[in-house]
């Protein structure tokens, strides 16, 4: 195929299409951000660290664990072992993205960094707007939505302090996301297997090994079930 | 402020362990048609890990003893429930949110 030369340049129609595209994410993220940024100054941090969090990790479960993690002094060790369990679904979002990524060139490590679960699903499911380099398109979505992440988190350390009411149970709001996100894949796939085993073995890794101890387990269980049952799920 | 260099250190191994599942593909399948056990996985894993992340997101419920797990059960309920009827992810989250810091602050304190 004939490369076509498109035009990486920033113009008011594209910052209007991408503003109004990435709206829902600016509010989640808003949201999200002020959330984890209150538990992170809760646990004695101040802004800095929440900016330097949003900017090199940007990812709303890590960090959130994350808040845990630095307030319990856990071990390096731990912390790489949670953060490889608790984000091992991003493997597949990369895997998902090799074609749709191929020459992006400059950007290209940006848009694999930046592939969080909203901003994948948001590039995966939008065209860019005629004429536009697709990969600036992603490029421009991204460096939004990140900026969204970020703003959202200094906001919350900010007002972490000085809330104007009491933010005790605050932290229900990963559990939500985590709610919503199941019950849109409920009614996305008909094979419930995946998500029943996920419940399953976690809730069993759980009860057996408590809650510091029982991520590891879980997804050690998950994976042998999900690689020797393969032939009861996968459908294809 | 807590600025010791363990949690510097902490926020860097996070940061890397991120970077690097999120580049691991693009690095091992590099020109490389992608092997059908890693498609199957990356089909239906993601579900799984949803739900253990949800349970990951409860496990500091308080069963045996008072509150019995009541207001994680009511706000994931209605947190569920309105996600069910309206598909409103952010109108879910936060009802469901706001529920509960009315119920273990209000009800159940």
């Amino acid at each position: 195929m004939e490369k076509k030369e498109k035009k990486n340049r920033i113009t008011p129609e594209l910052l209007k299409v991408v503003i109004i595209r990435t709206l829902p994410i600016m509010t989640g993220y808003v949201v999200l951000g002020i959330g984890f940024g209150v538990l992170l100054q809760k646990a004695g941090y101040s802004w800095p660290w929440a900016f330097f969090m949003s900017l090199t990790i940007l990812s709303g479960t890590m960090q959130y664990v994350g808040v845990d993690l630095l307030s319990s002094g856990a071990s390096l060790i731990t912390t790489a072992l949670v953060a490889l369990a608790v984000n091992a679904r991003y493997i597949f979002y990369g895997v998902s993205t090799i074609d749709r990524y191929k020459g992006a060139g400059w950007m290209k490590p940006y848009l694999i960094f930046t592939l969080t679960d909203e901003n994948f699903a948001l590039i995966c499911s939008t065209e860019p707007p005629e004429g536009v380099d697709p990969h600036f398109y992603a490029f421009l979505v991204s460096a939004f939505d990140q900026s969204y992440w970020i703003i959202g988190s200094v906001i919350g350390v900010l007002l972490g302090g000085a809330l104007p009411f009491d933010s005790t149970g605050i932290e229900f709001v990963m559990t939500a996301l985590f709610a919503t996100v199941v019950v849109d894949q409920w009614r996305e796939v008909k094979n419930h297997i995946p998500v029943i085993c996920g419940l399953g073995l976690s809730i069993l890794s759980l009860v057996i090994f408590g809650p510091e101890r029982f991520l590891i387990p879980a997804l050690a269980g998950i994976a042998l079930v999900m690689s020797f049952g393969r032939r009861w799920i996968d459908e294809h | 402020m807590n600025t010791d260099l363990h949690s510097v250190l902490t926020v860097a191994v996070m940061s890397a362990c991120v970077i690097l599942l999120r580049a691991l593909p693009f690095l091992i399948f590099r020109g490389k048609e992608t092997p059908a056990f890693i498609t199957y996985l990356g089909r239906y894993l993601p579900y799984a890990i949803m739900g253990m992340l949800l349970v990951y997101g409860l496990k500091d419920t308080e069963v045996i003893s008072a509150p019995h797990g009541i207001p994680e059960l009511i706000a994931l309920a209605v947190t569920m429930g309105l996600q069910a009827l309206f598909k409103k992810s952010l109108l879910s989250i936060v009802a469901g949110t706001i529920l509960y810091m009315f119920l273990v602050q209000m009800v159940f304190a």
